[in-house]
């Protein structure tokens, strides 16, 4: 253990708030596909305004929405917190609900059921 | 045994690049697993971060081009419509599969979520490598970010294997070859 240690201590050791904005902005993102899937069924012409690519339909717009979502919000993120010490515990819990929301929103039987049936 | 263009992409995107995430996953979980000082020495470390780090980028990467192979060359083929009066419906796995109606759950159910769920897996993973990347040996040092990647990890793994075994489900009913 003291050898790890001095080991790493050669290297500065990178404070936690690179690894909160790490996950946060993957909580973000897949959120945001969740979203996107769940409006496009739910928002009548939301599907069409995401359709940016006609052989593959709205999914190239729901997922590059949510890929942008999470690019924009890491970039940002990282730039605020990349010398801090966060509480990462509780940063990391918010992640973890974000990506279980995610989960829930591409689920057909949760958006059909948003949709109305 | 010839292979047409579709079956190649259809054999690239499935067989390929998603079953290489999938069975490199026992890997790459056992390697972070197992980054803990009190069970390797310190050359141990360094040596087991360096293929963790190399494998979970290889990882993400492919999972990356799962999902575009997948979004981009093999699914307009899944979603294109028939042309106006036909019948044979086997060259267009989307319709056939909502034209009988044993088989369209497969599409309302099944594509339905492959599609997006799928996607979860590259950004997950990303964030995985990235982190493993950046902290290095001190992964084996802090406990709670060990924890941490395992589970989004894992995450990363049930999102593409949902739509691994989707994908081969709705290929068996309806194959894009």
């Amino acid at each position: 253990m003291a050898v790890t240690q001095s080991s790493t201590q050669a290297k500065a050791k990178v404070p936690m708030g690179v690894a909160s904005a790490a996950f946060l902005s993957g909580g973000i993102g897949v959120f945001v596909i969740g979203l996107m899937t769940t409006l496009s069924e739910v928002i009548p012409g939301f599907a069409s305004m995401l359709n940016w690519w006609s052989p593959a339909g709205p999914l190239v717009g729901k997922t590059l929405v949510g890929i942008l979502a999470w690019l924009i919000s890491w970039a940002i993120l990282h730039a605020i917190w990349k010398d801090q010490e966060t509480n990462f515990g509780k940063i990391y819990m918010f992640s973890l609900i974000l990506v279980g929301l995610g989960f829930l929103l591409t689920f057909p039987p949760i958006f059909t059921m948003f949709a109305g049936g | 045994m010839l292979l047409t263009t579709r079956d190649f992409w259809a054999v690239i995107h499935g067989m390929v690049l998603g079953a290489l995430f999938l069975l490199s996953f026992a890997g790459g979980l056992a390697g972070l697993y197992s980054m803990r000082p009190e069970w390797v020495t310190v050359s141990g470390i360094n040596e087991r971060i360096r293929r963790l780090d190399i494998g979970t980028w290889i990882m993400a990467i492919v999972a990356w081009l799962t999902v575009f192979t997948g979004t981009y060359i093999v699914y307009p083929w899944y979603r294109a419509k028939p042309p106006e009066g036909q019948t044979d419906l086997l060259a267009y796995p989307r319709s056939f599969l909502l034209s009988m109606p044993d088989l369209a759950e497969w599409h309302r159910f099944g594509m339905e979520w492959k599609e997006h769920v799928a996607w979860f897996a590259p950004i997950l993973a990303t964030v995985v490598a990235f982190v493993v990347w950046r902290y290095g040996t001190q992964i084996a040092e802090n406990p709670k970010l060990r924890n941490a990647l395992i589970v989004f990890f894992v995450l990363a793994f049930a999102a593409a294997a949902v739509a691994g075994l989707l994908g081969a489900l709705i290929t068996k009913a309806a194959p894009v070859g």
